[in-house]
């Protein structure tokens, strides 16, 4: 394993930001994984060291293919996390919007034209991304379709389901579709939580990973196990909003699987305590995303759905 | 009259309100009337389109008789950031300027924004107030996307603007509420002026004598109205950014929008435990600094100046 900062900022009152990579193998630019962008996304950073860790171990067996580089960097904005931001400390801007950067630009801009020269160039490229919106997903691997990237790959995951979705403008300055214009296969991978830390799923995640490298031949061995992959896209997703605001408490959780008419949460008055609104499934599926606050405005959305 | 035009309720006891109020002429019939839309506080912490707001409101209500047609002001798109000094909407961490269209089918913010352009579409003019961020300040300008100049030049050489800016196209801003209601056919000018979280009271009344302008210009206005004064066009000229290359804080020596040579002495970025100076900042070309940076503290790449350079060749 090759430690390396990819990138370095100074700051007037800290000590510099320095963006670090960890490299294993040799030869052709093969994947490179990418953890937390934002402050908050403790989860992704967690799982991405827990791959330099498996790395190490799978490096050391000599099972790093020959003529194969790997890279994992496992935070890019450690600066917000140490002070419990989400976005860029200063500007507030966010970096995954930032790309593919210019270096004679804004700070944000600036990290990450320095990040994408030193990410571009790889066969495959995996971010761990979190949503916007706060909640937890049924792990899932996610595709941008630009047309460049083939979403069958995403089978070599092995996770239960992958989702295609269509990039929207806000979209075109992620690292993912960047990624995809300079000709990497792209994927985001959706962890179950962001903000805490779940170590069974990062078990998983770090399982999945590594399945998809050695499918790709990156890294020897037979690639077996996982889920027979659904792929899934916008269409096969029903979102569920809330009908009144309030105090909301949920009654499954990602990945929990229900029949028509089970109750998904209920939602009481904030004051008076009395329910106010049960939510009940219209068919029987899968829940892939639930909102995970107490508090929830009306026509939040509080569900996406899987029709099973 | 104020009306409600998007409502969504809250966790605890309340609702988010967007508020239109609108002013005609209670002595005169709306058929077939032009209707201009002065909207505001998309970013919470832009407060410069509130007193706007305000002024504009309080005088066409007092001279409504002048009116010939109806004006609709939107003066707190993000009412929630405003409270609370937030520039995107609590809560969701989100920039409002980027979910529009908005959809009915999508999260709350997104149904407030559908609601928005469902209100507005349809208007013969519309103008976007903003201010700057906390960082810079703008003199009074108008941004255009170079798509639609064609067409919306004319309009804001109305505004009494010092400046009009021209700017490329980029995806990416295809998500704001001006991209969106041009796309829908009400042509929607961008003002950009002052610094964020201030009123600059000097932009404010160039900016209100601008739209009374504007207004008697389509039709809408039979009102005073002063000369307005004739904006600088940034196709004609060149615009040079500054970026800080140091770490530091920065202490300017030049005022805003002045006229200074290639080679003059901008400003300094200071190390604020030794006092040496990191950066000796000038000017790359000569012209006028319409943008200067108001928030001291400065990273390498933060945005200290933007110079409107001599004419371009062009």
């Amino acid at each position: 394993m090759r430690k390396c900062t990819l990138y370095s900022i100074e700051s007037p009152y800290r000590e510099p930001l320095d963006v670090l990579g960890y490299k294993f193998g040799s030869g052709e630019k093969s994947i490179c994984v990418v953890g937390a962008m934002r402050g908050n996304e403790v989860q992704q950073m967690y799982v991405c060291s827990q791959i330099i860790k498996e790395l190490q171990r799978i490096e050391s067996y000599g099972r790093i293919a020959d003529g194969c580089e790997i890279m994992v960097v496992p935070c890019v904005n450690y600066y917000s996390m140490n002070i419990g931001k989400r976005f860029w400390t200063m500007d507030n801007t966010d970096i995954n919007r930032m790309f593919p950067g210019y270096s004679l630009g804004e700070t944000t801009q600036r990290i990450a034209d320095g990040l994408f020269e030193q990410l571009r160039g790889y066969k495959f490229g995996i971010q761990f991304a979190s949503f916007y919106q706060p909640g937890d997903f049924l792990t899932h691997v996610k595709l941008m379709h630009t047309g460049f990237t083939d979403p069958e790959k995403m089978r070599d995951f092995g996770l239960p389901y992958a989702f295609v979705r269509e990039p929207r403008p806000y979209d075109t300055t992620t690292l993912n579709y960047n990624w995809q214009i300079w000709e990497t296969n792209a994927f985001s991978f959706f962890l179950n939580s962001t903000d805490n830390i779940d170590e069974r799923s990062a078990v998983d995640a770090v399982d999945s990973v590594i399945r998809f490298m050695t499918r790709q031949g990156i890294i020897k061995g037979s690639g077996k196990g996982g889920y027979l992959t659904e792929i899934i896209s916008e269409k096969d997703v029903v979102q569920i909003h809330s009908n009144i605001a309030g105090i909301y408490i949920p009654k499954v959780n990602a990945g929990d699987r229900f029949s028509k008419g089970d109750q998904l949460c209920e939602i009481f008055d904030p004051m008076e305590g009395e329910v106010i609104s049960q939510v009940k499934a219209p068919f029987d599926g899968i829940v892939f995303f639930r909102y995970n606050r107490p508090l929830e405005f009306e026509n939040s959305v509080i569900f996406k759905l899987i029709r099973r | 009259m104020v009306k409600t035009i998007a409502q969504a309720g809250l966790a605890v006891n309340e609702n988010l309100v967007i508020k239109r109020n609108r002013i005609t002429n209670p002595n005169m019939g709306l058929t077939g009337k032009k209707r201009v839309c002065i909207v505001t506080g998309t970013h919470g912490d832009e407060l410069e389109g509130q007193y706007v707001c305000a002024k504009l409101a309080g005088y066409l209500s007092e001279n409504s008789s002048a009116l010939d047609g109806i004006v609709d002001i939107y003066p707190a798109l993000n009412p929630l950031g405003i409270d609370s000094i937030t520039r995107g909407i609590p809560m969701f961490d989100l920039d409002m300027n980027r979910i529009f269209p908005g959809t009915s089918e999508g999260t709350m913010a997104e149904c407030i924004a559908a609601d928005i352009i469902s209100d507005i579409k349809g208007a013969d003019i519309c103008i976007d107030i903003h201010s700057s961020n906390i960082y810079l300040k703008e003199i009074p300008q108008v941004r255009i996307n170079e798509i639609s100049a064609d067409e919306l030049v004319p309009y804001a050489k109305m505004l009494n603007i010092d400046y009009i800016w021209v700017h490329s196209a980029a995806t990416v801003l295809e998500s704001t509420l001006a991209y969106s209601l041009n796309e829908l056919g009400t042509k929607t000018l961008v003002v950009e002026m002052g610094v964020g979280m201030r009123i600059t009271k000097e932009y404010c009344d160039q900016l209100f004598d601008g739209i009374l302008n504007l207004l008697k210009n389509v039709g809408v206005w039979n009102g005073k109205t002063k000369p307005v004064r004739e904006p600088i066009l940034s196709t004609d000229h060149d615009v040079d950014f500054i970026n800080s290359s140091a770490a530091g804080i920065f202490v300017p020596c030049v005022d805003h929008w002045v006229d200074i040579e290639k080679g003059a002495h901008i400003g300094d970025v200071l190390d604020p435990a030794t006092g040496r100076v990191e950066e000796y900042v000038t000017a790359p070309c000569a012209g006028k600094i319409f943008t200067l940076r108001e928030f001291p503290v400065v990273y390498g790449g933060s945005l200290i100046a933007r110079i409107l350079g001599g004419k371009n060749n062009a």
